[in-house]
């Protein structure tokens, strides 16, 4: 299943960043903070780097162990869907790069490199040995509970809220998306 | 207008109107409907609320926290001061979750179900030896159903053949039933329970106030389309009309004259600590079953020493709830849950009581059964294609069935005052006395029965029951300040004025006599209607 960057935009609208009509090309920072709206050229302007390629690298490699191999276009939808959620909100913006830099630290504790440079299957590991598939997730949580809020499960939201990720399971309209009210009428054939 | 004028906080004016002809303390359904109805009348009006006005552009915000797990904040805002409270009956009763306190109140979060109470709830004990009689029977209120239904524009069909007697269709056409319905349909019919649409407040088709449902599928807590009707709709209706509608001003109580026949005034508090007075010639109190008996307990004065319009003893008494009753399966071949929030069938064959034996049974076919995707995934100890599987593995093939339970009223069940604990005005918090008896206990019993008939016949795997040990309330306040036409049994009249005070009328379900097992918001919306004219008689 190819996914592309219209379903990263439309993930984006049940992760509430809202209407993306008219945005400019990606800006990637730290952006505002909660309280304070924003325009798209202030984003640049307030963007201190919090999430760079780096990160950005970083998430598609957990993204490619997180999610199922039948997924396509992994790259482009979380390269998509990340450059406007951070610049949405920059505390989690910065809960991103501490996630990843937490990362960071335990994969070269274990595998003296980063998270990004290990192999598929090293990938797979990591996670598995720092518990995260166990954990519960907590923004304020240990270092697997914050990875697993701020990487893994951002990124399973995405897909999986998203109208392409849960028609994996044959839910062409999840909660969350304004998908009409003709589905819900329809049986397995459509 | 100077500094002292407003709140100092966000710039609102917060100062009492000089001259208001009604005051409404609470901006929910009753509260909106009757200030909507007499603003439009030309009325001067005056709503207060305690708590704040939510912007409609945070909706999908608040749909985001309901959905995404790790976020604690609740979807509406609750304050653990301002909204403290206690529970100390047999039963817990978790008050905050039952409630949303601000503009709209709780049809802010709720399901949006609306359906008319039967001709057999209005004269129960009388019918069957349950319970008690109200003092209006089903035609007294039933033009007020048919302006309830237009207010909030429901969405129904006339297809249900126990419902009672209606003269006119709903103003939107019914949804149409879901694939799961189509399931249910073969498996009842084998078993003889006759189906049938469900009247909803939410818009099956555009209209002027709303657009028609867009299938977000959040109805209940949140909807970011706003097609489920809220009572913001009757506020933006009465502000229109020039009312005042002021938020987080928590009235702490109400004052009355030397002869303790009429309120003088409404005292509330700014966001700013000061209190004010809002005088008016009427006042209507429409704070829900809870707050509405607790102020009135907060306004003990001389001549009401245990609380305003109680001299009957009975504010806060007879407290009552629908109890839950449920199970679910899976089958061996798909669903098509979690497509849209709401219900498309029911079945009220099993409403009206056949002696007393029991009391009522609404049944219900749900549209939501088990987790979305994204629920097992953010909660998975797999990834990857193992994830993938157990997402396969977990959604698609669930069923379920609800049902809403009568309680009869008992005297023992209230909303009393907690002197132990204050709230964020050093005001007693409410404390709720709450359990059910063995009738209750019997229809919960005979609902699973139901269920699992039906479900076994559909061929489902069973997997879980809500049953008289595991079962909790629907969110339904009603009962406590009963309506009567005798001042000892009860705190208000048919007209919903209070005995006591002549200018005082309580509006919502806190006046229900019985609950019956229906939803109970177009009752409280035709009972306010109801109230808005007397009131406006009065005037």
């Amino acid at each position: 299943m190819q996914l592309s960057r219209r379903d990263a935009l439309v993930a984006l609208s049940t992760a509430s960043v809202g209407s993306l009509a008219g945005c400019g090309a990606p800006v990637v920072g730290d952006g505002p903070d909660d309280s304070e709206a924003t325009d798209e050229n202030e984003r640049g302007v307030q963007g201190g780097g919090a999430v760079g390629e780096h990160e950005l690298t970083t998430l598609v490699g957990v993204a490619r162990t997180v999610y199922p191999s039948v997924v396509d276009g992994v790259d482009e939808f979380v390269r998509t869907y990340l450059d406007r959620r951070v610049a949405a909100d920059g505390a989690y913006a910065r809960g991103v790069a501490e996630a990843v830099a937490t990362l960071d630290d335990y994969v070269e504790g274990l595998y003296e490199t980063r998270y990004v440079d290990l192999s598929s299957a090293d990938r797979a590991e990591a996670l598995d040995v720092m518990s995260v598939d166990d954990v519960d997730p907590d923004p304020d949580g240990t270092d697997p509970q914050r990875v697993r809020h701020y990487l893994v499960n951002e990124l399973l939201f995405a897909l999986y809220a998203s109208p392409t990720g849960a028609s994996l399971a044959g839910l062409e309209n999840p909660p969350g998306h304004p998908g009409g009210i003709q589905s819900y009428r329809e049986g397995p054939g459509g | 207008m100077s500094a002292t004028e407003t709140d100092g906080e966000d710039g609102t004016d917060r100062t009492p109107s000089p001259r208001a002809d009604l005051c409404v303390v609470g901006a929910g359904p009753a509260g909106a409907l009757i200030a909507a109805e007499l603003a439009a009348a030309g009325y001067e009006v005056v709503v207060l609320d305690a708590g704040p006005r939510f912007d409609p552009g945070d909706r999908v915000d608040r749909m985001e926290r309901h959905l995404r797990p790790g976020t604690d904040s609740p979807v509406w805002d609750i304050d653990p001061e301002r909204d403290a409270y206690n529970s100390t009956g047999d039963r817990d009763y978790p008050l905050n979750a039952a409630r949303v306190k601000g503009i709209g109140g709780s049809t802010l979060h709720w399901q949006g179900m609306v359906m008319r109470m039967h001709e057999q709830d209005f004269a129960l004990r009388s019918s069957v030896g349950l319970g008690d009689d109200w003092p209006i029977d089903y035609d007294d209120l039933r033009p007020y159903y048919a302006a309830a239904e237009r207010e909030l524009s429901v969405s129904g069909a006339a297809d249900n053949p126990f419902a009672p007697p209606r003269a006119e269709p709903h103003p939107l056409p019914a949804f149409p039933p879901s694939y799961s319905d189509s399931l249910f349909a073969e498996a009842c019919e084998e078993v003889g329970l006759a189906t049938h649409s469900v009247p909803n407040a939410r818009n099956s088709e555009p209209t002027d106030e709303a657009s028609a449902c867009v299938g977000y599928g959040t109805c209940k807590p949140v909807c970011p389309s706003g097609a489920k009707y809220d009572a913001t709709r009757h506020i933006d209706v009465a502000e229109a009309n020039g009312a005042r509608v002021l938020d987080r001003v928590p009235v702490q109580r109400l004052e009355h004259d030397d002869a303790g026949d009429r309120v003088t005034a409404a005292v509330y508090a700014t966001p700013d600590g000061e209190e004010h007075r809002q005088e008016a010639r009427e006042f209507v109190v429409a704070a829900g079953g809870v707050e509405t008996p607790r102020l009135l307990l907060l306004s003990e004065s001389e001549t009401y020493p245990d609380g305003l319009a109680n001299s009957s003893g009975l504010v806060g008494r007879y407290f009552m709830d629908h109890l839950f009753a449920g199970m679910g399966g899976t089958l061996d071949e798909p669903t098509r849950q979690k497509h849209v929030g709401f219900n498309t069938t029911e079945s009220h064959q099993l409403y009206d009581r056949p002696d007393d034996s029991r009391t009522a049974i609404k049944l219900e076919f749900l549209n939501y059964a088990g987790p979305a995707p994204a629920d097992i995934a953010l909660t998975a100890d797999s990834f990857g294609d193992e994830l993938l599987e157990e997402i396969r593995d977990g959604y698609g093939t669930h069923v379920a069935m609800g049902a809403l339970v009568e309680q009869l009223p008992r005297r023992e069940n209230r909303i009393r005052l907690d002197p132990s604990r204050t709230d964020d005005h050093g005001n007693p918090v409410p404390d709720v006395v709450w359990s059910f008896d063995a009738t209750t206990r019997r229809t919960i019993e005979r609902a699973n029965e139901v269920q699992r008939e039906v479900l076994e016949e559909l061929g489902a795997d069973i997997g879980w029951t809500v049953g008289p040990g595991n079962t909790g309330p629907a969110y339904h306040h009603m009962g406590t300040t009963r309506m009567g036409t005798d001042p000892a049994e009860s705190v208000v009249n048919p007209q919903l004025q209070t005995h006591d005070l002549s200018n005082l009328t309580l509006a919502g379900s806190s006046v229900f006599v019985t609950g019956g097992a229906m939803n109970p918001t177009l009752t409280i919306a035709a009972l306010s209607l109801k109230a808005a004219d007397h009131v406006v008689e009065r005037l």
